[in-house]
C-alpha cells in the first residue's frame, strides 16, 4: 500500500522541521522560561500537535514559527497552572518570538549545553537531546548504555544548570573564545560516535551530517578561530569517505582498499582548503588531524601517500598533546615510510600504556606489522590477542579473516620486499 | 543568585607573597558591584570547636570536624547573576593563586507558611 501523496509531504515536512527547528523551539522556551524540563516537554508537545494540526489544516506557511509559537503557548499554559510563577508567565507572554535569529538560539543552546561546570557525559547527552533532538532511546543506542542512564545524565545536567546558575547565553567576548573549545569537543564527539562508533553501535550518517552543520555554524560565527575551521575540515574529510567505507555486508573497508572514486570530491576540496588555512594560522589539535586526513585524501592510492609528511604531522600532534593512540598511529606511519621493522621498533618504544590496556589496537597493529615482516607465528599470536579484546563486530570479522589466513599452511610467506611494495596502512586514521 | 565562596589554604599552591595580596581591592570591587554581600577571615584551627548533640547531651571537641591538610581560611557570601560571574570574580581573589576557592551555590530553605 502506498502512502497518499499529501501524507508523504506531511511526513517529509515534519522530519525536516524536526531537523531544522527542534533546537530553536527548545531554546526559545528555555530563553523565555529558564526551565529546561519545561522546554523539553513543550518542544515534544509542539511536534506531536503539529502532526494533527498540519494534517487537518495543511502545512503552515512557516513551520518553524508555528512550532515555536505552539511550544511557547504550551509553556505559558503550564506556568499559568503552576500559578506560583506568575511573573514568569507575564514575561513569557510579553516576549515576542523574533524571527531570523534561529542560529543565535542554536548557539545559545550549544554553549549552555557545553558549559564546563557540567560533566562531559552530561554535556554530550544534553547536546544530543536539546540541540539535535534525539530521544533518550536514540542516545542510549548511540552509546550502548541503558535509557535510564541517559535519562539520568540529562536530568542531572538540567538540575545542575538550574541549581548552580549556569546562564543560558553565548558567553561574552573574552570568555566566548575560551569556551568555544569545549563546544568543538562535543561536536567532534557527537560526529565520531555517529560516524565511526567505537563500540559497534549502528552508524548514524544523518547525525554525523548534523554535526557537520553545527561545525559549519561555529566556523561562520567564529571566522577567526583556526580550530573551529580545523574541526570542520576534519569532519568534512572523514565524511567524504562515507560511501566507500563499508562493503555490501556492512564490513569496514580499510582506507587502502577503498574505491577512491566513491569519495565525495566536493567535501574533500572544501575540507582541504579549510585544513590548509587552519594549519597555516594555528596548527592546533583539529587542524593537524585535518591535515593528516587531507594527506590521505590527496593520495591517488594508499601507496602514493606522502608517509614522510604523515610522520611529521604525527610528531606535531604529539608535541601538542602526547597520547598513546597518536603514538600508535605514528608507528604505523613509520612502518609505511621505513618498513615493518621500523614500525615494530616504534611500537616497542611505546611499551604498554595503560590507556590502551583494554583496547585491541596495540595487539592488532603489532600482529599486522609482524605479518608484513614475515614473522608468521608471532603475527598469529598477536592477532589472536587482539581478537580477544576487539568490540566492534566488523573489526572482529576482519581479525578472524586475518587469523585464518595466518593459520593456513598454504599461506604464502611473503618476502619483506613484497610487503614493502604492498605499502599500505592497516590502521586508517578514520 | 547566592553563592558562598570558601577560601582554602593549599600547601601545593604557589607560595604566599604578601606583595601580591590585593585582598582590599578585591573586596572593594565586590562591594562596588554589589556582588559581595559579606565575608571575613576565620580564626585558625587551634581556636576551633566542633559541637554535636549525642544522646541528649552536647559533645564538644577541639579542632575542626574533618582532618584535612587544606584549611578553611575565610568565606564570602556572593550575590551574582550566574555561575560565570561568580567564577570570574572569585578567580581574582588573591587566595585563588595561593590556595583555592570553593564555590557553593546556596540552596535556599523553603518554609511552609
Amino acid at each position: 500500500m502506498t502512502e497518499p501523496a499529501d501524507t508523504v509531504a506531511l511526513r517529509v515536512a515534519l522530519e525536516r522541521a524536526h531537523r531544522d527547528e527542534w533546537a530553536v523551539v527548545f531554546g526559545t522556551v528555555v530563553r523565555l522560561t529558564g526551565d529546561w524540563s519545561l522546554a523539553e516537554d513543550c518542544a515534544q508537545d509542539a511536534f506531536v500537535l503539529a502532526l494533527g494540526a498540519w494534517q487537518r489544516d495543511g502545512l503552515p506557511r512557516n513551520p518553524g514559527a508555528w512550532l515555536v509559537t505552539t511550544a511557547r503557548n504550551r509553556a505559558i499554559d503550564v506556568l499559568r497552572r503552576r500559578r506560583t510563577e506568575a511573573t514568569r508567565v507575564e514575561e513569557a507572554g510579553r516576549l515576542v518570538v523574533l524571527e531570523g535569529d534561529e542560529d543565535d538560539e542554536r548557539l545559545r543552546l550549544m554553549f549552555t549545553c557545553c558549559h564546563p561546570a557540567l560533566p562531559l557525559e552530561g554535556r554530550v547527552a544534553l547536546t544530543l537531546r536539546a540541540v539535535m533532538g534525539l530521544t533518550t532511546a536514540e542516545i542510549a543506542r548511540l552509546f550502548l548504555v541503558s535509557e535510564a542512564t541517559v535519562s539520568q545524565r540529562i536530568l542531572r545536567a538540567k538540575q545542575k544548570i538550574a541549581n548552580t546558575g549556569i546562564p543560558y547565553r553565548v558567553p561574552p567576548p573574552g570568555l566566548r573564545e575560551e569556551r568555544l573549545g569545549g563546544v568543538l569537543a562535543v561536536v567532534y564527539l557527537v560526529f565520531t560516535e555517529a560516524y565511526a562508533p567505537s563500540n559497534g553501535a549502528v552508524v548514524r550518517d544523518d547525525l554525523a551530517g548534523e554535526a557537520i552543520r553545527l561545525a559549519r555554524l561555529l566556523v561562520v560565527e567564529h571566522p577567526r578561530d583556526a580550530e573551529a575551521r580545523g574541526l570542520l575540515a576534519l569532519l568534512l574529510l572523514q565524511w567524504s569517505r562515507r560511501a566507500a567505507r563499508f562493503d555490501e555486508r556492512w564490513d569496514a573497508v580499510l582506507l587502502e582498499d577503498q574505491d577512491r572514486s566513491l569519495w565525495d570530491r566536493a567535501a574533500i576540496d572544501e575540507g582541504q582548503a579549510l585544513a590548509r588555512s587552519a594549519l597555516r594560522e594555528g596548527g592546533g589539535w583539529y587542524a593537524l588531524q585535518a591535515a593528516l586526513a587531507a594527506q590521505h585524501a590527496l593520495a591517488p592510492t594508499a601507496a602514493d601517500t606522502d608517509w614522510a609528511t604523515v610522520v611529521q604531522l604525527y610528531d606535531r600532534l604529539l608535541a601538542l598533546r602526547p597520547s598513546p593512540v597518536v603514538r600508535l598511529n605514528r608507528a604505523v606511519a613509520m612502518a609505511m615510510r621505513d618498513g615493518p621493522e621500523a614500525g615494530l621498533t616504534a611500537l616497542d618504544e611505546l611499551g604498554r600504556p595503560k590507556e590502551l590496556d583494554r583496547s585491541h589496537l596495540l595487539a592488532a597493529v603489532r600482529g599486522e606489522l609482524l605479518r608484513r615482516a614475515g614473522r608468521r607465528e608471532e603475527a598469529l599470536a598477536a592477532t589472536r590477542a587482539a581478537r580477544e579484546l576487539v568490540r566492534s563486530p566488523a573489526e572482529a570479522r576482519l581479525l578472524d579473516r586475518r587469523i585464518s589466513e595466518l593459520s593456513t599452511d598454504t599461506y604464502p610467506e611473503t618476502s619483506l620486499s613484497e610487503n614493502l611494495a604492498q605499502a599500505a596502512s592497516r590502521k586508517t586514521t578514520m | 543568585m547566592k553563592f558562598v565562596s570558601i577560601v582554602y589554604e593549599d600547601p601545593t599552591a604557589e607560595p604566599y607573597d604578601p606583595a601580591e595580596d590585593h585582598i582590599g581591592d578585591w573586596v572593594r570591587e565586590g562591594i562596588d558591584r554589589r556582588i559581595n554581600l559579606r565575608g571575613d577571615r576565620l580564626r585558625p584551627v587551634a581556636e576551633t570547636k566542633t559541637a554535636r548533640r549525642v544522646d541528649g547531651g552536647t559533645l564538644v571537641s577541639d579542632g575542626p570536624f574533618a582532618e584535612v591538610t587544606e584549611l578553611i581560611a575565610g568565606y564570602d557570601v556572593l550575590e551574582c547573576a550566574d555561575i560565570d560571574e561568580a567564577i570570574d570574580y572569585v578567580s581574582r581573589h588573591p587566595m585563588a593563586r595561593f590556595g583555592a576557592i570553593e564555590l557553593r551555590p546556596v540552596w535556599p530553605v523553603e518554609f511552609d507558611e
